[in-house]
């Protein structure tokens, strides 16, 4: 079995963005500590050959729901991201008009093209982690990208990409 | 291709690899995996004389010692086999080890007073290498006499055995086994390694 060590490094990054797609960025944090802490925890018992992407997102996915939970019960709501996301140069910045727009989909919607798009996981997983069926799981992701495209501003992203 | 289409480009705003973040995400880990009793081996590498050592550590103390030469991944992946799979880079553990090595290389410690984790090494070989603390900073014995020692004169080529397969070189001083016609012979971390440990304790 590989050290765990190896796991954070290969999939941390991916584990990052699927929380910071899902949850923006106040709460991606917590979520991946939660998913690492948990993966940690449970990693002796993985089995040979398992598809560790599919099982980290499987527990990001959860602890995603907790942490979103935990926050609902927060007693001071936190606040709105500013109309004009900063960019200060901080490395860790990442573009909140992203953000806006992916917050502006239905949960599944947002979560779909996270798992899909950013993990790389296909619509049959994502169907299980979401319920209901495959194609419903690949409309849930092409509707809320077609949505993406509309609300995201495209100098923004064109810009970034490059 | 048309950039506005792909989703890739469109999700590009979410950098795929955010070191500071990750950084930061990866010391709460290894917090949080010491403090919830789930951190089975915690290492780090330290930068010295004979180069690149790894050291790694359980709940029970140092268990091993890594020379570059002897490839760090693999005593992880080792260490992932036969203690835990559970192992992160995780330096704070390995803070009074880290020490007393520096100390020791910069000529200020003359021993080690650190809880040793000996689960890697069984029977004659770990009665080899619980006899060499009992070698003094700065003296040798040859195989021979270390073999007399552990009750198995006759076992010198067991004993070379056991000092080459030392999970806790230099903490565990096999360094200080040399051959009886005083050359230094084999070592772990390589002959020129030896050398310069033996030549720091007469200095």
């Amino acid at each position: 079995m590989q050290p765990f060590e190896q796991i954070v490094t290969a999939y941390g990054p991916m584990v990052l963005r699927v929380c910071r797609a899902v949850l923006g960025p106040e709460d991606a944090d917590d979520a991946w500590s939660e998913t690492f802490v948990a993966a940690m925890r449970a990693y002796p018992g993985l089995p040979a050959g398992a598809n560790v992407e599919a099982w980290l997102v499987t527990i990001a996915h959860r602890k995603a729901i907790d942490v979103t939970r935990a926050a609902a019960r927060r007693p001071t709501p936190v606040e709105a991201l500013p109309e004009r996301p900063s960019r200060t140069g901080r490395p860790e910045d990442w573009d909140g008009d992203l953000w806006q727009a992916l917050r502006g989909l239905p949960a599944k919607q947002r979560q779909a093209v996270a798992y899909h798009y950013l993990a790389g996981l296909p619509y049959k997983e994502i169907a299980g982690l979401l319920g209901g069926s495959t194609d419903a799981a690949r409309r849930a992701a092409a509707d809320g990208l077609r949505t993406l495209r509309s609300t995201y501003p495209a100098t923004d992203h064109e810009e970034m990409a490059r | 291709m048309n950039t506005a289409q792909d989703p890739q480009h469109l999700l590009a705003a979410l950098p795929a690899d955010d070191e500071p973040a990750l950084a930061r995400l990866h010391d709460r880990l290894a917090d949080r995996a010491e403090r919830e009793g789930i951190l089975d081996v915690a290492y780090r590498t330290l930068d010295t004389p004979v180069g690149s050592l790894l050291i790694a550590a359980t709940a029970r103390g140092l268990v091993r010692v890594a020379f570059a030469v002897q490839d760090h991944d693999a005593a992880l992946r080792l260490l992932a086999d036969q203690v835990s799979p559970r192992v992160l880079h995780a330096p704070v553990r390995l803070d009074a080890a880290s020490r007393q090595i520096e100390e020791y290389f910069t000529g200020r410690r003359t021993g080690f007073d650190l809880p040793l984790d000996w689960r890697l090494s069984r029977g004659f070989r770990r009665d080899v290498l619980s006899h060499l603390p009992d070698i003094g900073y700065g003296r040798t014995e040859t195989y021979a006499q270390v073999a007399a020692a552990t009750g198995r004169p006759r076992a010198v080529r067991a004993v070379g055995t056991a000092c080459a397969t030392n999970p806790l070189p230099i903490v565990v001083p096999c360094h200080r086994v040399v051959r009886s016609d005083g050359t230094p012979g084999g070592y772990a971390g390589g002959p020129e390694a030896k050398r310069t440990l033996l030549a720091l304790e007469t200095g």
